[in-house]
């Protein structure tokens, strides 16, 4: 790329309409996934930052070039921001072909280096021989490709992407993952995904901002966030199920240990400072940190947090199975999604009893709300 | 045959659709892009057209437009002539009257146009003009034409209206409507069936080209649009 690069800062409130309350940086080279809800606010959080929709209030800079700032009164306009944008639906000119859409993003270079431009753009993102092609006559997948090459084609300032892989199939979806995550490394500029899809932020972005009704909730890597959710809220739009109460019993600070009794059972998790011994609390703990025995007890009896467990009821979906047990001692559920081999390899069954035990390094203990 | 009728008709939808329709896409492309308070007020009143009796409405233009308004009397020396009984007069209640007809099928097209194709054009550096030009106006064709073709052949049928502002002076108000039922009233019944013979067939043929274009233009983007 040979434009200048420079990071995104991004700054809006408004209460009017629809609520939006985020404040964010979007570095270069940066892949910022803005991960909500259905009619959360995201689509029109990335419209402000294309200039499409004005925000109420608030501050939209490129490195030193304002955008939008409400205190100076600028509103630069979508054509003055020079950025690339894929909406949800692609948008593509449907009287234009493959080649005439992109050639039409690119009035910023001579007219003799347009159409040039316009078919290594096409070739690079794999659409070798449909140059000549109308949008009608393109599959889902093809013409994301089209959108994508005219909003890089332009050499942005920015690339904005609008769910980009609600609207094609799964296997089509599959593989466009894998060549927008191998264009990520020759970009340089601030991308910014907008997706309700937690997978899409986890396997494509380096950093998330999780937004819902309109406020952002939290901001950090996708992982991080998914292991470490600030509050409850968070940890139930991030989809975690197992959130418990607790009281913490000790703090070992040379183990590096907190202590959490949780009704009969005692829980070891990692160390968290600034938590007062007796306190109550709320902890989770995602999926992953969820391991199943086999039926037959005492093979985890090294094991930290091991919990005995009686199997409610198991729900085959696909290639895994979603487990909901009762914990003995406790009146809370856990909740698991295990891979249906491992189920058959552990003969685990309705009604039977086992032993699941928790990773201490994937308990997370939640902020609690001050509202 | 009154010829003459015939071709003062021609000319008077012809100019009609020349001066409404590009005003109709303007306007139709406001109102179908944007929202604002009253927007419901301004397009019951371009509807208003359709539900008022004809000589309704020519009265008023009669009136507002006679040498006994100030509107008149100020158009006429503006122009060095009255507008009723002129043709002029004629082009003003033609346009006055086919507002709807022009606007409607313009608006529901342009409400058609995806708002992701609208904001890509935006994104892509083209300015609004150029957005029309290039992108909108090939999507909304057939919406453009069907705009064309009611204006037209409504021009062309036109009576109330053109008797009470133009009343029937020949070569300068009389069309092929206020001919064809001078005919009759002089129980020339002949004229008569060949004039509505000439309109008849002309309505049919014009009809028929319209559907079957608008179904090869519109049908060559629905696809997309998905």
């Amino acid at each position: 790329m040979s434009q200048v690069v420079a990071d995104l800062f991004c700054r809006i409130k408004q209460t009017e309409h629809i609520t939006i309350d985020a404040e964010f940086t979007c570095k270069a080279g940066e892949v910022l996934a803005v991960v909500g809800p259905s009619g959360g606010g995201k689509s029109t959080l990335l419209r402000m930052i294309a200039g499409l929709n004005k925000p109420q209030s608030g501050e939209i800079r490129y490195g030193q070039t304002s955008w939008y700032c409400d205190k100076k009164s600028i509103q630069l306009s979508p054509q003055q921001r020079h950025l690339g944008y894929v909406p949800q639906h692609f948008g593509l000119f449907p009287n234009l072909t493959a080649l005439e859409n992109v050639i039409a993003a690119l009035d910023h270079i001579p007219k003799s280096e347009r159409a040039p431009r316009a078919k290594d753009w096409l070739e690079r993102v794999n659409l070798h021989g449909l140059p000549d092609r109308l949008p009608a006559h393109l599959s889902g997948g093809q013409r994301q490709r089209v959108a994508l090459a005219r909003a890089l084609a332009r050499e942005p300032s920015v690339l904005l992407l609008d769910e980009p892989f609600s609207a094609v199939d799964r296997e089509t979806r599959e593989r466009l993952y894998l060549e927008l995550a191998r264009l990520k490394e020759q970009l340089a500029i601030p991308v910014i995904m907008v997706t309700h899809d937690l997978n899409e932020a986890l396997l494509l972005a380096d950093n998330m901002i999780l937004i819902s009704q309109g406020k952002m909730l939290q901001q950090g890597h996708p992982r991080e966030v998914l292991t470490r959710p600030r509050d409850e809220a968070v940890a139930k739009q991030m989809g975690l199920r197992n959130i418990f109460d607790a009281y913490v019993i000790a703090q070992e600070e040379e183990r590096q240990i907190t202590w959490l009794k949780f009704g009969d059972h005692l829980i070891a998790s990692t160390y968290f400072e600034s938590l007062n011994v007796g306190a109550k609390v709320r902890w989770v703990i995602p999926n992953q940190g969820v391991r199943f025995n086999s039926i037959k007890k005492g093979r985890l009896c090294r094991s930290f947090n091991k919990l005995d467990i009686t199997i409610d009821s198991m729900l085959v979906m696909g290639e895994t199975v979603r487990i909901l047990a009762s914990v003995v001692g406790v009146k809370h559920k856990i909740n698991a999604e295990v891979p249906l081999h491992l189920v058959q390899k552990l003969e685990l069954v309705e009604g039977g009893e086992t032993t699941v035990a928790l990773k201490s390094e994937l308990i997370h203990i939640l902020e609690a709300h001050t509202e | 045959m009154d010829w003459e009728a015939l071709w003062l008709s021609i000319k008077l939808s012809t100019v009609t659709v020349v001066i409404l329709v590009p005003m109709a896409i303007l306007a139709g492309r406001f109102l179908a892009y944007r929202q604002f308070r009253g927007k419901s007020w301004v397009e019951a009143l371009v509807m208003v057209p359709l539900v008022l009796p004809p000589t309704v409405i020519g009265y008023y233009l009669l009136v507002g437009l006679g040498s006994e308004s100030w509107l008149g009397q100020m158009l006429e020396q503006l122009l060095g002539h009255q507008l009723v009984f002129h043709f002029s007069g004629l082009v003003v209640a033609s346009i006055f009257i086919n507002i709807p007809f022009a606007i409607q099928p313009i608006q529901r097209a342009f409400e058609a146009v995806p708002e992701d194709v609208r904001d890509a054009a935006a994104c892509c550096g083209m300015s609004r003009t150029k957005a029309l030009f290039k992108i909108e106006l090939p999507m909304v064709w057939p919406g453009v034409l069907t705009a064309m073709v009611l204006c037209f052949s409504h021009v062309l049928g036109e009576f109330g209206v053109v008797l009470m502002m133009g009343g029937n002076i020949a070569g300068e108000t009389k069309t092929i409507a206020i001919s064809i039922y001078d005919s009759v009233q002089a129980f020339d019944f002949a004229s008569a069936g060949n004039m509505s013979l000439v309109l008849l067939l002309f309505a049919i043929t014009v009809l028929a080209l319209t559907t079957s274009l608008s179904r090869r233009v519109g049908g060559k983007h629905v696809s997309s649009r998905r």
